[in-house]
């Protein structure tokens, strides 16, 4: 015999706190990969001049290519663990909408990046759109 | 800032951030709907499912996704990468509307409306934000190896 226990659903900061660990380890992940890459330089001539082998070692060999997977694999076990306890319908919208707008902010703080007023634009666009895409 | 024109190598790279992620993902959903419900009690059948055609396929799909948006974000800033992303909802919410002929409400059709435009706004401006001219460690190192042959 089976017995099943109702999961309590969590309130409202404890959902918030699991989107909010979820848009921050994705965002942080993000920043430290593009960071990775940016410090790499173009991938593309280095493999035209190179090779595709000498390509995959300048990014494997990178400590802040590792430090983004790390976090991204954090962001991944973040949602996994949200979606154990809130519905899909409000974690997956949320995030995915969420973290643009955190990327956006991050790009320009850390990796000072030229954050326009049209890439702002673009960036809430599509955060609202993936939203309503989403939900 | 200086406009940073892409190649046409480079928006197939685009198109492939935008396109990979979604099919991965949607490949991966069909293939687990497929499976018996896989509990802690046998792990042992996560192993089985990683095998199965469309979860390979699903994951040859999301290693292309990753391998082209690293090879983006070493050519555009993440601000000009990302909106990308969403653009692979559109494509993907597009497909089941004419291919699966599921149905679409109004505030999804907002939603591909709104990301289209976000993306065609960043899409107009440059790629890549103009820094003082400092040789990436790696591409020094490139070509100090081609000096030394």
């Amino acid at each position: 015999m089976t017995i099943l226990f109702p999961i309590p659903q969590p309130g409202f900061w404890a959902a918030t706190a699991m989107i909010a660990a979820i848009v921050l380890t994705s965002t942080t992940g993000e920043v430290l990969t593009a960071a990775a890459m940016q410090s790499i330089g173009d991938l593309d001539e280095i493999r035209a001049r190179s090779g595709l082998k000498r390509a995959i070692r300048a990014v494997v060999t990178c400590p802040l290519f590792f430090a983004g997977v790390a976090f991204l694999a954090l962001a991944f076990f973040a949602l996994l663990v949200a979606l154990n306890h809130l519905p899909v319908s409000l974690v997956a919208p949320a995030s995915a909408s969420l973290t643009l707008v955190t990327n956006a902010i991050a790009a320009k703080l850390f990796l000072k990046e030229n954050v326009d007023r049209r890439r702002w634009t673009s960036a809430v666009l599509v955060c609202i759109g993936v939203y309503l895409l989403a939900h | 800032m200086a406009h940073h024109k892409l190649l046409p190598r480079q928006y197939m790279i685009l198109g492939l951030v935008s396109i990979c992620a979604p099919l991965g993902d949607s490949c991966l959903s069909r293939g687990m709907s497929k499976l018996p419900a896989i509990t802690l009690a046998h792990p042992a059948s996560l192993i089985t499912a990683v095998f199965t055609p469309w979860i390979v396929l699903g994951i040859a799909l999301l290693i292309g996704f990753f391998a082209s948006y690293l090879t983006a974000l070493s050519w555009a800033d993440l601000t000009f990468v990302l909106p990308a992303t969403g653009l692979g909802n559109v494509v993907v919410a597009l497909l089941s509307r004419f291919w699966l002929h599921e149905t679409i409400s109004l505030e999804r059709w907002a939603g591909i409306v709104l990301i289209t435009v976000g993306v065609g706004f960043v899409a107009q401006g440059p790629s890549l934000t103009e820094r003082p001219e400092t040789e990436e460690p790696v591409l020094a190192e490139v070509e100090l190896e081609e000096q030394v042959r």
